[in-house]
Parts: C-alpha cells; sequence; structure tokens
C-alpha cells in the first residue's frame, strides 16, 4: 500500500490546521447538542403542568403537605378568583387547564388544541379525585398500582439526545470529508498529479478513512465530555460498544461521500448534495427528535437507512443499557453499506475531470 | 537505444484531432523540446507519454514499456510538472515536498537542497497557497525532481516566470539534464528551445513538421541576416545603396537592412563608423516555424 503513510500524515496536518473545517465538524454539531440538551434539560418546571385554580378549591387547599408536596411535582398551581379570567388563559394554552370546585363537585376546563397536555391533566386530576374519594371513604384501597421506569433512573433528554446527535455528526463529518477531499483534489489537479506517483488507490481510501475515524473518535470524546460535565449525561455499561459501532458507521458514511464525490464536478455541487443525503437523514432517523412515537411508516424507513441503524445501535448501548449484542445488527447493516457504496465509489471513481 | 518511441499516436477530443499521427523518439540524456503554438498538440502529446491519457492509436513505449493502463512501476522513473500546479492543502513548501519524496519512498533530505536550487529557501515553512503563481510553478517543477527520476516532463515551465526567474529556471533545468537525466519540455519560446534543447521537435496541428538540433534547423533555412541600427546612424538612401531598395525598413527609430551578405555591409557600416547601437541578427527557430508553417509562431 505505497503511499498510506505519506498521505495519512498530509491529511492530519491539513485536518489540524483547517479551522473552518473544525468549525462544521465538531463546533456546529456540539451547538446543537448544548441547543437540545438546554432545552430539554432546562429545570423540571419547564416539565411541570400549568394549572390555574379559581377561587376556593378545598382539594388541594385542605390536602395534607406531604399529598400537596407531591402534586407540585407535577402540576404548577396558581390561583385567580374569577372563572373568565381562567377560561381565557386555558384557551390561549397560557394554562393547561382550570380547575374549580362547587360542593362535591370538581370542574376542570381544559382545551382540545393540545391534545397531550389535555390528555395529562385529565389523567392527573382524575386520580386526584379518586384519590380523595378513597381517602375520604377511610377504607385502605384494595389495589395499588406500582410504577417503575425500564430504563436508568436517572434517563433525561439528555440521554435520547446525545446518541442521536453524536450519529449525525459523525455521518455529516465523515460525508462531507470524503466527499469535499474526492472534489477538492480532482480539481486541483492533484489526483492527477498523485496518478502519476507511485500511490495505489486503496492507499488513497485508506488514508482518508484514517482521517475519518481519528474525526469520529474526537466527536465522541467531545460530545460525551460536554454531555456529561454540562448536562449531567450518564452512560450505561456497555457503552463502549458504542465505539466500534461508530467507526464502522464513519465509513459506512464516508462511503457514501466517496460516491457523492465521484459525482460532483465541483465542491458546492457535492457540499448541496451531502446536505441533500445527510439531513433529510437525520430527520427521517431520529437523530434529532426520537422516533418513539412517530408514525409505523417512519419507523420503517428509519430501518433502511444506515443512520437509523447507528441510532438505533448507539441509543442501545450508550444510555438503553442493552448489552454488546445489540450493536450487531447495526454493525452488520453499516458493514453492508459500506460495501455497497465503496464498490459504487470505486466504479464511479475518476482521475480528473 | 529509444528511452522513448511513438509511434502514429492519434488523439481526438471529439471532433477537435489534438494530436494526428505523431512519430517521436527521445534519446537516453537528451534535452528534448517539443515546440510550437497554443493548441499544436504539446500538452495532449506529453500526457500521452506520461500515460495519464489514453491514446486513440498508436503505440508508446517509454524505457520499453507502455504507459497506459497506469504503470506504476514506470511512475517510479519519471518526474512529471504540469502547468496547473497542484498541493496538497495546508501545508507549507517544505512539507509539500517531504510527502512527494515519502510517496515516492525517497530520502526527505532532498527537499531542503531542492527549495534552495530552485530559489526558494527562504519560502521553505510559507504556506504553498501564499506564494506567487511563478513560486509555485518552481515548488512543482521541484517536486518532480524529489525523487530523482531518470526523466523529466515539464510542460511550459517558464509560462509564469519573470525573466530572471526564468533565467535561473534554465540554469537549474541545465543541471537536471548535466546529471545525465532525459528532459522533455513543452514551450513557445524560441529562445528557450534554443538555449536548453539538444533536439527541438516543432509541431503545429498535432503533427511533427521538423525534428533537429536548432542550429540545424536555423542552418536549413537559408535565411538572411538582418542587420539593425539607430536610424540616426546611417541615412536612408546610403544603407539603399548598400543593400538594395527593398531590403531596408525603418521603424520606430531603428533602421533594419536585410542581406544574404552580411560581411560587406557590416564592413561598409565600420568604415562610416557607425556601428554604435548595432545589431545583428541570423535566423531563429522562429523564423523555422514561420518558414514551416506560413504563419507566426504567438500568434
Amino acid at each position: 500500500m505505497t503511499g498510506f503513510r505519506a498521505l495519512a500524515a498530509a491529511q492530519l496536518k491539513a485536518f489540524t490546521r483547517d479551522r473552518m473545517l473544525i468549525f462544521w465538524t465538531i463546533l456546529f454539531p456540539l451547538m446543537f447538542l448544548v441547543l437540545f440538551g438546554g432545552i430539554f434539560t432546562g429545570g423540571d418546571s419547564a416539565n411541570r403542568v400549568k394549572v390555574t385554580q379559581v377561587g376556593q378549591v378545598a382539594l388541594f387547599d385542605q390536602m395534607p403537605p406531604a399529598a400537596r408536596a407531591e402534586i407540585d411535582k407535577v402540576i404548577e398551581l396558581d390561583r385567580v378568583d374569577d372563572l373568565g379570567t381562567a377560561m381565557d388563559r386555558v384557551r390561549k394554552g397560557e394554562r393547561a387547564g382550570a380547575i374549580a370546585m362547587q360542593g362535591g363537585t370538581v370542574t376542570l376546563y381544559y382545551s382540545a388544541a393540545d391534545q397531550v397536555k389535555a390528555g395529562i391533566v385529565r389523567g392527573t386530576f382524575d386520580s386526584i379525585v379518586n384519590g380523595a374519594n378513597i381517602a375520604i371513604s377511610g377504607q385502605p384501597p384494595a389495589l395499588t398500582l406500582k410504577a417503575e421506569q425500564v430504563e436508568d433512573r436517572s434517563l433525561k433528554a439528555i440521554q435520547y439526545v446525545t446518541p442521536g446527535l453524536l450519529a449525525w455528526a459523525v455521518s455529516m463529518g465523515a460525508v462531507f470529508g470524503g466527499a469535499l477531499t474526492l472534489v477538492m483534489w480532482r480539481k486541483s489537479g492533484l489526483l492527477r498529479r498523485l496518478r502519476l506517483s507511485p500511490v495505489s488507490t486503496s492507499a488513497l481510501v485508506l488514508s482518508r478513512s484514517l482521517i475519518t475515524i481519528i474525526l469520529a473518535l474526537l466527536q465522541l470524546v467531545i460530545f460525551l465530555g460536554v454531555g456529561m460535565l454540562a448536562f449531567g449525561l450518564r452512560l450505561s455499561g456497555s457503552w463502549w460498544a458504542a465505539v466500534p459501532l461508530l467507526i464502522l458507521g464513519s465509513l459506512a458514511f464516508q462511503a457514501i461521500g466517496l460516491v457523492v464525490g465521484a459525482v460532483s464536478k465541483t465542491e458546492e455541487a457535492a457540499s448541496g448534495m451531502a446536505n441533500l443525503v445527510v439531513m433529510p437523514m437525520a430527520f427521517l432517523s431520529g437523530s434529532f427528535i426520537p422516533l418513539d412515537s412517530a408514525p409505523d411508516w417512519l419507523r420503517t424507513v428509519s430501518n433502511f437507512l444506515p443512520m437509523g441503524h447507528l441510532n438505533k445501535g448507539m441509543s442501545a448501548v450508550m444510555v438503553r443499557g442493552e448489552g454488546p449484542a445489540a450493536i450487531l445488527v447495526p454493525s452488520l447493516v453499516l458493514i453492508g453499506f459500506t460495501v455497497v457504496f465503496s464498490l459504487l465509489a470505486a466504479r464511479l471513481f475518476r482521475w480528473e475531470e | 537505444m529509444s528511452v522513448i518511441d511513438v509511434q502514429g499516436l492519434t488523439k481526438h477530443y471529439g471532433e477537435v484531432r489534438a494530436v494526428d499521427g505523431l512519430d517521436l523518439q527521445v534519446e537516453a540524456g537528451e534535452f528534448f523540446g517539443v515546440l510550437g503554438p497554443n493548441g499544436a498538440g504539446k500538452t495532449t502529446t506529453l500526457e500521452c507519454i506520461e500515460g495519464i491519457r489514453q491514446p486513440d492509436s498508436g503505440t508508446i513505449s517509454v524505457f520499453g514499456e507502455s504507459p497506459w493502463p497506469r504503470n506504476t512501476g514506470l511512475v517510479r522513473r519519471i518526474g512529471v510538472q504540469h502547468q496547473a500546479t497542484a498541493f496538497f492543502e495546508m501545508l507549507t513548501a517544505r512539507e509539500q515536498l517531504e510527502v512527494f519524496a515519502d510517496l515516492y519512498a525517497a530520502p526527505r533530505a532532498r527537499a531542503g537542497a531542492l527549495l534552495e536550487e530552485v530559489g526558494l529557501g527562504d519560502f521553505a515553512n510559507h504556506q504553498t497557497k501564499k506564494l506567487s503563481g511563478g513560486q509555485q510553478q518552481r515548488l512543482s517543477i521541484a517536486a518532480a525532481l524529489v525523487h530523482e527520476p531518470e526523466m523529466v516532463f515539464l510542460d511550459e515551465p517558464s509560462a509564469a516566470l519573470d525573466p530572471q526567474a526564468r533565467r535561473n529556471l534554465w540554469d537549474l533545468l541545465k543541471g537536471v539534464n548535466g546529471d545525465g537525466r532525459t528532459v522533455v519540455l513543452t514551450t513557445h519560446y524560441m529562445d528557450e528551445a534554443e538555449y536548453l534543447c539538444d533536439r527541438v521537435a516543432i509541431i503545429d496541428h498535432g503533427k511533427i513538421l521538423a525534428v533537429d538540433t536548432p542550429a540545424n534547423l536555423v542552418r536549413g533555412l537559408d535565411a538572411p541576416t538582418r542587420i539593425t541600427l539607430p536610424d540616426t546612424a546611417i541615412g536612408r538612401e546610403d544603407a539603399e545603396r548598400l543593400v538594395g531598395g527593398e531590403a531596408v525598413s525603418v521603424d520606430n527609430g531603428s533602421l533594419t537592412m536585410t542581406t544574404r551578405d552580411p560581411a560587406p555591409v557590416l564592413v561598409a557600416l565600420a568604415e562610416r563608423d557607425a556601428l554604435t547601437g548595432l545589431q545583428v541578427r541570423g535566423a531563429t527557430l522562429e523564423d523555422v516555424f514561420l518558414n514551416l508553417t506560413g504563419r507566426e509562431l504567438r500568434a
């Protein structure tokens, strides 16, 4: 493999000196992590449901302090004396509901505009009223419900967001790196010059692969560092299995990038096409928004996308506490994509314009 | 034995016949020039010989081997400088040469010496993209030499250089050839070909019109000698008496006499003490080209 070391060293030097590259491949995706991490983990109050009580509501006012504290965890309660004002707030979406009590009747006003909030307030107040009924009856409840979360108890939004954003960042770095290097080298005539040196084509591809892998690992370290230090990200036991998976993912996306680079004549065309490949795929694969509540067709689509498998495998071992076996299927799928796109890139490869 | 042997080379680009049945032999250690106007087919011919273009027909042998398809054994023995310079991004001049040395598994130590030779010693640690066009051109020539090739191809190496840098480059190239390397150079500068080349092929419309030493090409022309002097040195009628009416022209303060028998004219001028500012010019490759094609080389 003549020339591998020389090409790898040259590209590594170029990589460390290219500030724009470092911005787009590391800082730019990191901004998304900070943004998403900030939005979703901006304190628990953001997740509490806001409800207005109208005048006196004995249900709350006479509640024992311990029970009241429990309710404060889920509901942020304030008070107005006028029903009209309260209903207005609900209508505008400022409050999830308004609660009033007259005699034995507790009335909950809610808006159907936000189905999710409506469901939450209805369910919550249903259980509060039921709980109060049982307490008044003086009988111990015959059945009790104990809810246990299946994931690590520490699971927060940052847990969902980090694996997906990391997969997106790595994919983007690999696609752009592969595509732009190929186009720039061909356009500048460097490939034609290298063609007249003894370098092998495998040295060309593998030296680029080394840079891609180094970049992916750098992204991993920085994402985990920022996630853990700034947003309290906690990794589950087999998180290390994400490392080989990420390397396979970066190689698959580099192969896609090489195909993009092989068919693009200019850097502009290449980065346009790379965006066209990566951005929709990131959305369809649940890199930004988890697919847990997505329609079935979308989840089916994500099964055909390399980033979908990368996301699934990454979150399985990093935050869902699954064992290393969880990367097996995603790994095979990514290897498959690497092989297919590498063959395609080799067929489309041209030394010069 | 010829180190380059080209027989019946033809190359089309669409409808355009860039090279049209060209034969060419270059001997070991020769400084060989390919001379012709832009679009004559010089670069295409060179690229076919180097092995980065596939000929439509004809055979090419370099050191007895075919350069097409890509022959990585052969490329180690040749060094190439193209008209468009191409380097790795973000590297300094010295680093570029070191990478190229590494690519050929050649010692890096040569990089420093080569930078001095091409006059870039002070720019070794400059980013390549910050070098001027001429400096990049010279760096590109250094990159073609860093692995000590047996044969060097230079495609219009002096195109972007100022006169002083051209002179320095000529000295460098003389040295490269002096070490026993075969050098093949394309140019459209007559003086460059005359100064550097052992033999010159004159090429136009993809065909070779003549191949010989520059001296033989000029001698074969049997062209007149031009004597030029300031028009204040001698009167026009006086000049016409010396060489005949049609052979005198006055242009921009200079008077030029054209003659096939310069000796008596020069003696006559010496008698008149009119030798100050005198220039005598024999035929050049420029005239050879004009004679072969009926048009000016640079037109």
